[in-house]
């Protein structure tokens, strides 16, 4: 008997403003599958989903679930047709409770029944193998327990199709490893399942049929044990790619360049974000930094950089100790550190203002006077952008038109421009695709090689073990161990990161 | 609802800004001319009559200046305010609290010679606005209290006080009937330039001062940056607090010159009524600029004659001042709108689609 | 003491029904400072209303409706045409001042019709008005302000135990989760926003129609912005604004209580007592960091779905 058809799109097409984000994709997916849909960063994945999620509307093609033609207006729409999408950023209210986020939005009755609800919260639990405190607030709540919220929150809501956008993210691989047994449960009750990501070995292992879209067209569906990573990769990126990160080797003795030691932080909410914190970053390595979201690791770029105020503990700049000066003074002191936030909009730069101003940014507080002068920006400005290859249709163009992977050029132009000698990155490679990742990569690389101590933050552990030299792993503000990358596994490091047991080089 | 698509623009050439920007000007005049077409009167009456009574004769032109001027300054003011995202609805106390330091010097010191007077009462005028704005300021900096309530409630102090300044200690026993302050010597008057009180040279000084300011000087861009990102002001070294105060120092100073203007070439005293709403005005002039010194000059400019026009017909064709007013609304909720067809293209989608059966 | 309290209770009124509205529409996520202008057209078309019937109930539906659609504009300039909410707000204070000194001109000093005036003298509610103490300033008041008891109860059940008021609170503190939830976020946007203007028309109304029961220039002399500030001392929860606005209508007749009973105080420096209080409130408000006491996480921001 043929499986039934739970969605399938044809020839689906959305632009937005002058950038065609799908053109004529072809999607089919089936009752009881696990459905992978790869493509790297910007090929469009996750605009063809928001389309079965009703927020986005086609501009041209079909939609059809279950048979029948549809098109969605909200994501009302597509709830009621028993679409449950789980976003990559979560869409939960902070300051509500698990239970009245699953509430929300569903309008059985006119008062909210908190006992009723509960129960029937527990019963789909049970069911599914999910966990979830009913009453516990979304704030105070992990990243994988945020996960399993907006999971219980959509099949409460009757789904039968489920999305998955880039779910592994931000989880550890134990937590993985449980999110890939409940997709596999789901499937064995009929359900049908997509699963959006980029991460091939997590499509071998959890997908039975592929589709993969490049550049905003599909490029091709195959049955996930008739193909080899090799072939997915030569059809996400168009040619032959050899995925491996170069890891050159430094020659001995490093000079330390940084030493944090006992460092304690406390945040907003007055708990301690780093709890006694000490390492090492030595000139001519990458030390990445791993760990589930919120360990740490923005507190310690921030820390370093003299956003954040210490409670207690030292920082080391070449034997100097600068914990307590404020960004201000770290530039003025001629302290030479480079910083790439997390946050490239929000806090790398300006996003109204061109690349001339951005870079005016670092520099003007060592200009005298009090006028200030652009000259010598502009020409710094025109420099980058041909070394690093930035597109953009001039230096004075607002920052935030560009593309992701440009932005980041911006930023790691301006960073090192200024030849710092240590430079932490927060998540440089989130969202970019795979050229641009490469280039970032090629340009630690060469940072590293001239001596350069790079922390880098990030949260693909095969990046980070491919990429690094040492691996620092982040619990909960403590630092539970600094790994070699080539004598430890993934599943040593995500016990770690975990809290687990310490391992040191 | 359905068939309405709305999508963000990406480019918008500056030919097609203008023409929307243009059009919803007109379109704001279409609306008041119907609000005046409603109430009774003709619009084709009203406007060539207001424009007549803002630039028909010498006088009159002198009058719209002279509303212009402290409209100008005021405006300079508190876009330096909105530049950092501070909501300084404080213009009006400003005004009155600088004609405050202004009519004191005035009144109080005696023997110097007129330039040092009027630059001196500029100075203390300058001085007590900026201390009325810092006072929100520092509350912001410190404790994130809410500035634009802060400020609306010091404007109401503010008026308080000069009031009861005004019926009390400072009562002039010439007054009769109604209380006022003492007249200012001549000495403490702004001499006229070609007609009109020197008052105008002042404000086209500081529209250049001002623009030279924000893009030319290094607190100008902090300034900027602050107002879009403090994450980034914070990362870029900047000291965020003395920025914000800097910036409202200046603000509150340039509203407390205008007080001085006021104070010391128009009513020639301290007044509760000085401010006159310039304070609000300003707001939306400089809104309407875009935050660009200027640009608010012509604002200002256009908006002054608004304003003569609307008091010119109050006399000639009987309309209550509160018309004025509301046109003054109407406009500006065009321009806001308008503001939405310059970040977004809307569009009629081609289809209507049902669900249907698929065989 | 008593007769203190309830004339304070009475003073107080006006700005229980503004705080209501704005606190609203602030759960709807919209900063609306037009509350000022919202108060004088209720104020203006309830009296205008109520006068020109002599039905009390017409005089009110006049103020709720002149408030709506005062904050009509305001939805659509902020809702559907995503303009900068602040400058939105102050911009409907000054058409709505306008608006209403022009229609109350005809009416400057008119008292209010015989009809209203008696419809909403005092009358004492059986039992409750016969509580020592707390009976005659609470429950031998007016009709409106019972009206605005109710207002607080039927408030906080709504935000709090239905499930509209749930969604109402999720789109004001995360537009994209209640969206993606299947709210419709702009028909609640627009429909709270509008109550919330019809609720501050009331407020005005209850100026022009009950306490002075005349039409005068500026009848609400500011409360509008006091309201605002309340909003936020009242830590956007009906209950808490009931008190906020019983303190403030204590203070506001502070004066007059004080100068009757022969203390000696100056008018001007009376007049400012509930303009600093504001300000004393605004800044302790500031220091209260739970999270739940918070604005409205996505309070002044307009929500496009499409953003990318």
């Amino acid at each position: 008997m043929e499986a039934m058809k739970a969605i399938e799109m044809k020839g689906i097409s959305k632009a937005f403003g002058g950038i065609q984000a799908n053109e004529n994709v072809d999607l089919t997916v089936f009752n009881g599958e696990v459905h992978a849909l790869l493509g790297e960063n910007g090929a469009g994945k996750s605009t063809l989903m928001n389309m079965l999620s009703g927020i986005y509307r086609p501009d041209g093609g079909t939609v059809a679930i279950y048979g029948r033609e549809v098109a969605f207006s909200s994501p009302g729409d597509s709830i009621a047709m028993g679409i449950g999408m789980i976003h990559q950023h979560f869409k939960l209210v902070d300051v509500m409770t698990a239970r009245e986020n699953i509430a929300l939005g569903n309008n059985k009755g006119f008062f909210t029944r908190a006992k009723e609800l509960s129960k029937e919260i527990r019963a789909i639990s049970d069911r599914y193998g999910l966990d979830v405190d009913p009453d516990k607030k979304v704030y105070n709540m992990s990243v994988g327990e945020k996960q399993t919220l907006e999971i219980i929150k959509v099949l409460y809501r009757g789904a039968k199709i489920l999305i998955l956008d880039e779910p592994t993210a931000v989880l550890t691989p134990q937590e993985i490893k449980r999110l890939f047994r409940i997709i596999r449960n789901m499937r064995d009750q009929g359900c049908a399942v997509v699963i959006i990501t980029h991460k091939l070995n997590e499509v071998m292992e959890i997908s039975d049929r592929i589709t993969v879209l490049r550049r905003g067209q599909t490029i091709g569906t195959v049955n996930t044990k008739d193909v080899e990573v090799g072939n997915l990769i030569e059809m996400m990126v168009g040619k032959k790619v050899d995925l491996a990160i170069k890891k050159t080797k430094m020659p001995e003795p490093k000079p330390e360049l940084l030493q944090v030691d006992n460092l304690s932080v406390r945040n907003s909410e007055n708990k301690l974000a780093l709890e006694e914190v000490s390492f090492s970053l030595y000139g001519g390595e990458i030390l990445g930094v791993a760990g589930v979201a919120g360990s740490g690791q923005k507190e310690i770029c921030e820390t370093i950089a003299g956003l954040l105020r210490a409670e207690k503990g030292r920082i080391f700049f070449e034997g100097e100790n600068i914990l307590g000066k404020t960004p201000r003074d770290i530039i003025r002191l001629g302290i030479r550190m480079g910083f790439i936030p997390e946050d490239r909009l929000g806090m790398g730069l300006v996003g109204s203002m061109d690349i001339v101003h951005n870079l005016i940014l670092k520099d003007y507080q060592n200009q005298p006077g009090i006028l200030l002068k652009r000259g010598p920006c502009e020409a710094k400005a025109k420099a980058i952008v041909e070394r690093l290859d930035i597109q953009t249709p001039g230096i004075h163009h607002p920052v935030k038109k560009l593309s992701g992977g440009n932005i980041q050029k911006v930023l790691l132009g301006r960073e090192i421009d200024s030849n710092p000698k240590v430079l932490i990155t927060a998540y440089p490679v989130r969202g970019l695709d795979i050229g641009a990742s490469y280039k970032i990569y090629d340009l630690l690389n060469e940072q590293k090689a001239k001596g350069v101590g790079v922390l880098f933050i990030g949260e693909d552990l095969d990046v980070l073990m491919e990429l690094c030299d040492r691996i620092m792993v982040f619990c909960a503000g403590r630092t539970t161990g600094i790994v070699n990358p080539e004598e430890v596994t993934k599943e040593e490091i995500g016990l770690l990161m975990t809290g687990g047991k310490e391992a040191q080089i | 609802m359905n068939l309405i698509q709305i999508r963000k623009r990406d480019e918008l050439s500056l030919a097609k800004e203008r023409i929307i920007r243009i059009a919803a000007v007109l379109l704001s005049l279409v609306a008041a001319g119907l609000v005046i077409m409603i109430l009774g009167y003709s619009p084709f009456e009203v406007f060539p009559s207001m424009v007549k009574g803002a630039l028909g004769t010498e006088i009159r032109l002198q009058q719209t200046i002279l509303k212009a001027i402290p409209l100008v300054i005021t405006s300079l003011g508190i876009l330096v305010a909105f530049k950092m995202k501070f909501w300084n609805i404080g213009g009006e106390g400003q005004i009155l609290m600088g004609a405050l330091g202004a009519s004191y010097v005035a009144l109080n010191v005696e023997g110097l010679p007129k330039p040092l007077m009027l630059l001196l009462m500029g100075i203390a005028a300058m001085i007590a606005g900026g201390l009325w704005a810092f006072i929100p300021a520092f509350f912001k900096a410190r404790l994130g209290v809410n500035e634009t309530i802060f400020t609306l409630m010091l404007n109401y102090i503010a008026i308080k006080y000069v009031t009861y300044l005004q019926y009390g200690p400072w009562k002039s026993p010439e007054s009769q009937g109604f209380p006022k302050v003492a007249t200012f010597e001549d000495y403490a008057v702004l001499p006229s330039l070609f007609g009109i009180h020197a008052g105008w040279l002042i404000a086209l000084i500081l529209v250049a001062l001002v623009y030279f300011f924000i893009n030319h000087t290094k607190t100008g861009f902090e300034i900027c940056v602050v107002g879009e990102s403090t994450e980034t002001a914070r990362y870029a070294g900047m000291n965020i607090s003395t920025v914000v105060i800097i910036s409202m120092l200046l603000s509150g100073g340039l509203c407390g010159l205008t007080g001085m203007i006021q104070a010391s070439a128009v009513e020639k005293t301290l007044s509760a009524s000085l401010s006159a709403g310039y304070g609000f005005t300003a707001i939306i002039t400089a809104w309407l600029a875009k935050l660009n010194a200027v640009a608010a000059l012509f604002v200002c400019i256009a908006f002054a004659v608004l304003l003569q026009g609307g008091m010119y017909i109050q006399i000639s064709m009987q309309i209550p001042a509160a018309v004025a007013d509301m046109m003054q609304g109407i406009i500006l909720f065009f321009v806001l709108g308008s503001e939405f067809f310059l970040q977004y293209k809307v569009s009629l989608s081609g289809k209507l689609r049902k669900t249907k059966e698929v065989a | 003491m008593e007769g203190f309290l309830a004339a304070a209770v009475v003073a107080s009124t006006p700005l229980l029904f503004a705080t209501l509205g704005e606190i609203i529409t602030e759960k709807a996520g919209h900063l609306n400072l037009g509350v000022e202008g919202l108060m004088l057209m209720g104020a203006v078309m309830g009296f205008a209303a109520g006068y020109e019937t002599g039905s009390p109930w017409i005089g009110l539906l006049g103020a709720l409706v002149a408030g709506g659609m005062g904050a009509l504009i305001f939805a659509f300039l902020t809702v559907s045409l995503r303009a900068n909410q602040v400058v939105t707000g102050l911009t409907l204070t000054i058409f709505g001042t306008g608006f209403s000194s022009f229609i109350g001109k005809n009416y400057v000093g008119m008292p209010v019709p015989v009809s209203i005036k008696e419809a909403f003298a005092s009358r004492g509610v059986p039992l409750l008005g016969d509580i020592p103490f707390f009976g005659p300033v609470f429950f031998q008041q007016d009709l409106f302000i019972y009206g605005s008891y109710a207002a607080v109860i039927l408030g906080t059940l709504y935000l709090f135990k239905t499930r509209k008021g749930l969604n109402l609170r999720a789109v004001g503190e995360s537009s994209a989760a209640a969206d993606a939830s299947g709210v419709n976020v702009t028909l609640y946007k627009y429909v709270h926003i509008c109550a919330g203007g019809a609720l501050c028309g009331l407020g005005g109304a209850y100026m022009s129609l009950a306490m002075m029961a005349v039409w005068q220039e500026n009848v609400v002399a500011g409360r509008g912005w006091i309201a605002v500030a309340l909003v936020i001392f009242a830590s956007w929860n009906p209950v808490k604004a009931l008190v906020g606005s019983l303190l403030f209508g204590g203070l506001s007749i502070l004066g007059f209580r004080l100068q009757s009973m022969g203390i000696h105080v100056s008018q001007y420096w009376v007049d400012m007592l509930p303009y600093a209080a504001t300000i004393i409130i605004i800044i302790l408000s500031s220091r209260k960091n739970k999270k739940e006491n918070q604005p409205p996480a996505n309070l002044g921001n307009a929500y496009f779905r499409e953003e990318r």
